[in-house]
């Protein structure tokens, strides 16, 4: 289980051994959502879906996710919290805007150069970003880590920086829970 | 405290309520769909708000079968529902504005197009797809 | 009728305004766009639906439909968006339509 190699992002970083422990944590998810498949946290739940979470991972191979090494449970709760309330107000904000009069609302695409080279951090902060209505990627550069994100109401250019400090900020808090030291350290100031 | 008597009788208002409330939801994003000017701004108005309403109807039949192992169960279709709707979103997002479906003038500030014009044209593989455009 | 049985008519009665509406939608269009947004809202919809019916009838045998839904509804929306992807990547006149840097 420890024999494969596999190459890194395009051609950027070098060969990489897939340990157990890289694994750990996609197998520790598969048996969690097995047991809440089944609804129940019995042994033999645990014991069946460990075993289906090994075929699972073996049959339908999937490319490591290069993790930092460093996580902060207490800042990735606060993270989640965060993008739970934003969704939630803004999903009320998206509804006003749909029943409220006509107004004159146009979207915006921006441009956002984000900090991180991290294929895992550029992901999670363009589904943070696309969770909470009103924005959307478009398209990802994956290469130069730049989201275009469509912005569903700007009246002012004031608005077009605001919408792109958001997801800026929003990279931050990853960043902080999840990200590299070195990474976390260069956004901190 | 409160007696169970009256949690018994409440309950199942507060779970009628929660439904009312994301058939609110639903309703304002079928609005939305409908009124929005764009393709792209309908799709702000679809398909997110709607995961909250989803949040609302599962708590609500938490709520009404007080099961834990309910609740347990219905936790990964908000998680499904939370990992793919940005997904899709995004898909359908880029294909219409690849496909040219987003009129320019509906946008206050496009920073994509600049960079659309310098890059560099780069075929998809498998790019041997005929035209079938529905347009 | 209890509280709880006005509610759910109500709550019906918005939920079906809802569909008409994105029924609307989906047949007006006007671009493929439109039609796949509008289908994704309707298979959202159902999903509610099916939930809501299991508060209003007070069973929970539909749990798994709502967890396959969830699960595959997104799927459909992913192979239409490719599919009109690379038709307009192809029929489009501009070389600068498609800039996949991945």
């Amino acid at each position: 289980m420890t024999g494969i190699t596999v190459t890194s992002r395009g051609g950027r970083g070098a060969r990489v051994r897939v340990g157990l422990r890289q694994k750990l944590p996609l197998l520790v998810a598969l048996v969690l959502l097995w047991m809440m498949l089944w609804g129940s946290t019995t042994a033999l739940t645990i014991l069946t879906g460990i075993v289906v979470a090994l075929i699972v991972t073996q049959a339908f191979y999937l490319p490591p996710v290069e993790l930092s090494g460093r996580f902060n449970l207490f800042w990735f709760v606060a993270f989640v919290l965060r993008v739970l309330g934003e969704m939630i107000v803004a999903s009320f904000q998206v509804a006003l805007l749909a029943v409220g009069p006509r107004s004159r609302h146009r979207g915006a695409l921006i441009k956002v150069d984000l900090h991180t080279r991290s294929d895992f951090i550029l992901t999670g902060t363009a589904l943070a970003v696309s969770i909470v209505p009103g924005s959307v990627v478009v398209e990802v550069d994956r290469a130069n880590s730049v989201l275009y994100v469509h912005s569903l109401s700007v009246r002012s250019p004031a608005e077009v920086e605001a919408a792109r400090h958001h997801v800026l900020s929003l990279e931050r808090g990853l960043l902080r829970a999840w990200g590299s030291r070195d990474e976390w350290e260069a956004v901190r100031s | 405290m409160i007696e169970a008597e009256t949690v018994a009788s409440i309950l199942p208002i507060a779970a009628a309520a929660l439904l009312v409330l994301a058939a609110a939801l639903t309703l304002a994003a079928a609005i939305g769909l409908w009124r929005f000017p764009d393709p792209l701004s309908r799709l702000h108005a679809a398909t997110k708000p709607q995961i909250l309403g989803l949040t609302l109807v599962v708590i609500a039949i938490a709520l009404s079968a007080q099961s834990a192992a309910v609740l347990l169960m219905l936790v990964p279709v908000i998680v499904f529902q939370l990992l793919t709707a940005p997904i899709s979103a995004h898909m359908v997002g880029r294909a219409g504005y690849r496909n040219g479906d987003f009129d320019p003038g509906s946008l206050e500030v496009d920073e994509l197009a600049a960079d659309v014009d310098a890059a560099t044209a780069t075929d998809l593989p498998g790019g041997a797809w005929h035209d079938e455009r529905g347009t | 009728m209890t509280i709880a049985a006005v509610l759910w008519v109500v709550a019906g009665v918005i939920a079906f305004a809802a569909v008409l509406l994105v029924l609307a939608r989906l047949i007006k269009g006007p671009t493929l766009i439109d039609r796949l947004i509008a289908s994704d809202v309707m298979l959202t919809t159902l999903i509610l639906v099916v939930g809501a019916e299991m508060v209003i009838s007070g069973h929970t045998r539909t749990i798994p439909l709502m967890v396959v839904l969830a699960a595959t509804a997104v799927l459909g929306s992913i192979a239409v968006a490719r599919f009109v992807s690379r038709a307009g990547a192809d029929a489009s006149a501009d070389p600068g339509g498609d800039h996949d840097r991945g």
